[in-house]
């Protein structure tokens, strides 16, 4: 069995500082992770390959300092890592950035071996659209399961599998064929600590780097900026609403007190709603 | 949607606006796709009815709801009632492979219905089920698709201008799809305001066929399990909501949070950190990446107020920020403020609440 792993390298979010006066990002010395939702990918495909053999290959586009994330990837016991770079793919939209990522697959199809599933994570923690994963399906024609929160039998012979998937008020129990795409649901594992082996074998492990033409990208006007039907046109602060907050001073009087008589002073009626709401309760 | 931090693009390369290819100019009319299953509509699709009136009334447009689902009579109840939400007309897709949400059908079927019909713009709702048929969709059409928007205006030459918030700053940015049809864009639930339900007189229906077969697909439902009521949390709904964050400095002191929610009547929630620390399960999580609230009455302990959690929670009537920062950000958008240690007002406001709300447990306490 093949299993392809798509990850993302991204800004860890909790080191983020934002410009007190220019509201930009400071993304000077700002540590990079695997975007947190892939190691939920990463490991079904790990546990996976580990009960049925196989191999995994992680899979990301990004700048040449990506490769940290994939090492990692091998560290956690992935296979083989692809890191696919080319200044062609900078400022990619969700449509551009799947166009570069389904022609990487189908690359690594031909030289490692057809994949049965390609797993990614549900989202990144930066773009947070959840469609790269839908959209790499698409493209390649693969059936598509989202938000997976198990995955459960898998049959090689049938060349089916069944999972569970978390829809809005509920889980459907979908079964399907392979190859298919899966993007996988927070908390749906936990990612292995990995072995001592894996770490050695990671250190001197090649990275195979791919430019959009060694990917086999035939139409360059496809990737990055060129290849992105959106634009950004304008980014802005928001504006602060009009009037501050009026802040409850309180001198000698208990603050709690304060703030109830400054809630209710601005809004009388939800002290009637707020009573029957504690009935209710 | 456009990739995060990415700079505006200048002027002079996607940025300028060319002339729109001849063959999307016929692409007409604002469209929301209505999610229903199991007979259910999801509220989020009447938010962006209202949302859409606005855009379709701007550019002087129809607005059209599209329906699809089972070949019963809910399918075409949820395109009558599509009227009553401001639909001029509704695409109905009826057709009995369609009783429950797939991937495969749901996207044959929807992107049929563009491809007839030619719609300028697509909203849908960001669940699981329409962000999984969004993504899909925008791929078969090659058009771009912005995820996530907290706001959707039209722009004087009729484009859609579709606003979220950036990764990481303080910062909006302004998404445009200038030379693709339609522009499609996904809302959460309750980024906009539910409209008011008018009696209206019966819209325009008009049928597709959605001409598959079962054996053409592939993904078999083989059951579903629905969620025990007791699991669901109803905070985006909640009237009245308390939430904390990392100012409350540890998961005991977030128990204060829940203390005075009881009181309330309320629901509780907190901000990305307090479920990335395991604090909170992640269902109760308020911002972009969580819930958006739309209570009567929000109260916010030792949250700071950054966008991403601010874009979850102004459309409350009013906004109560606990900080003992007074330049903390979330004073920028709270109503009332004030400036002291949450970890010791929250206990005294729950008990102050609880005198003046209830007479029956002033008694109580008094005896
Ligand atoms: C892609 C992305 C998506 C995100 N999505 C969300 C989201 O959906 N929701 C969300 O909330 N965040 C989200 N975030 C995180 C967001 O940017 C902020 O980091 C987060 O909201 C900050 O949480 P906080 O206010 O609890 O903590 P902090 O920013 O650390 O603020 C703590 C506040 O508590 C105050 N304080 C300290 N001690 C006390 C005390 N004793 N009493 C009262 N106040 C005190 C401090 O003055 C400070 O203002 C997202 C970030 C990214 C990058």
């Amino acid at each position: 069995m093949h299993i392809i792993v798509c990850i993302k390298q991204v800004p860890d979010s909790a080191q983020i500082r934002v410009h007190p006066v220019t509201n930009t990002i400071m993304r000077q010395g700002v540590p990079t992770i695997i975007n947190p939702y892939d190691l939920f990918a990463l490991e079904a495909a790990l546990a996976l390959r580990d009960k049925l053999g196989g191999e995994v290959t992680v899979l990301t586009m990004g700048p040449p300092s990506a490769e940290d994330s994939l090492r990692k990837a091998l560290t956690f016991g992935a296979d083989r890592a692809v890191l696919l770079t080319d200044r062609f793919f900078a400022g990619a939209d969700t449509l551009a950035t799947t166009y570069a990522l389904a022609t990487a697959i189908r690359k690594i199809n031909d030289v490692y071996g057809a994949a049965d599933i390609v797993f990614t994570g549900k989202q990144t923690i930066d773009g947070d659209t959840a469609q790269v994963g839908p959209g790499i399906a698409k493209r390649l024609g693969l059936l598509q399961l989202t938000y997976v929160s198990k995955v459960g039998s898998l049959d090689l012979t049938a060349r089916t599998i069944d999972v569970e998937r978390r829809s809005e008020g509920g889980v459907q129990v979908l079964r399907t064929r392979l190859p298919c795409l899966v993007t996988m649901l927070e908390a749906s594992n936990e990612i292995r600590r990995g072995t001592m082996a894996d770490a050695l074998r990671a250190a001197r492990a090649e990275v195979v780097k791919w430019s959009a033409q060694d990917a086999g990208v035939e139409d360059i006007s496809k990737c990055g900026l060129r290849g992105s039907p959106t634009i950004v046109k304008r980014v802005f602060a928001p504006p602060a609403r009009a009037e501050r907050a009026s802040m409850v001073e309180f001198g000698q009087e208990p603050p709690a007190d304060a703030l109830i008589k400054a809630i209710f002073a601005r809004q009388p009626k939800l002290e009637a709603d707020l009573a029957e709401l504690a009935r209710g309760y | 949607m456009s990739e995060v931090g990415k700079t505006p693009t200048p002027a002079g390369r996607a940025g300028t606006k060319k002339e729109l290819p001849e063959h999307f100019k016929a692409y007409k009319h604002v469209w929301v796709f209505i999610e229903q299953e199991r007979g259910q509509v999801h509220p989020v699709s009447w938010e962006l009815m209202g949302a859409g009136r606005k855009l379709a009334d701007k550019l002087k447009v129809d607005l059209a709801a599209v329906v699809i689902g089972p070949n019963a009579e809910v399918t075409t109840q949820t395109a009558a009632e599509s009227f009553r939400y401001g639909a001029d007309l509704a695409y109905v897709v009826a057709d009995d492979i369609l009783s429950d949400y797939r991937n495969e059908s749901y996207t044959k079927a929807l992107t049929d219905v563009v491809n007839t019909y030619k719609p300028e713009i697509l909203l849908l709702g960001a669940t699981t089920l329409g962000r999984d048929l969004a993504g899909s969709v925008a791929t078969t059409l090659l058009t771009g698709l912005t995820a996530d928007c907290t706001e959707l205006d039209v722009d004087t030459d009729g484009s859609l201008a579709a606003t979220r918030p950036t990764f990481g700053g303080s910062l909006l940015c302004t998404i445009y799809t200038l030379n693709y049809r339609p522009q499609m864009a996904t809302v959460r639930p309750r980024v906009m305001s539910m409209p008011e339900p008018v009696e209206r007189p019966v819209g325009r229906i008009v049928f597709h066929p959605l001409g598959l077969v079962e054996d053409d697909i592939v993904t078999k439902v083989l059951s579903f399990m629905p969620d025990r009521d007791s699991a669901k949390s109803n905070l985006a709904y909640a009237d009245v909501v308390v939430a904390g964050g990392l100012g409350l400095g540890s998961p005991e002191n977030f128990q204060l949070v829940r203390q005075l929610a009881a009181v309330l009547g309320a629901d509780y929630g907190c901000s990305r950190p307090l479920v990335q620390k395991g604090w909170a399960p992640a269902d109760r999580q308020i911002g972009q990446t969580g819930k958006t609230i739309r209570p009567k009455l929000y109260i916010a302990a030792g949250i700071s107020g950054a966008i991403q959690h601010r874009v979850g929670v102004e459309g409350a009537d009013m906004i109560v920020a606990i900080n003992t920062d007074k330049n903390a950000p979330i004073f920028d958008f709270a109503h009332v403020g004030i400036v002291t240690d949450a970890i010791r007002l929250l206990p005294a406001l729950t008990e102050a609440f609880r005198a003046r709300l209830s007479p029956h447990s002033r008694d109580r306490m008094a005896s």
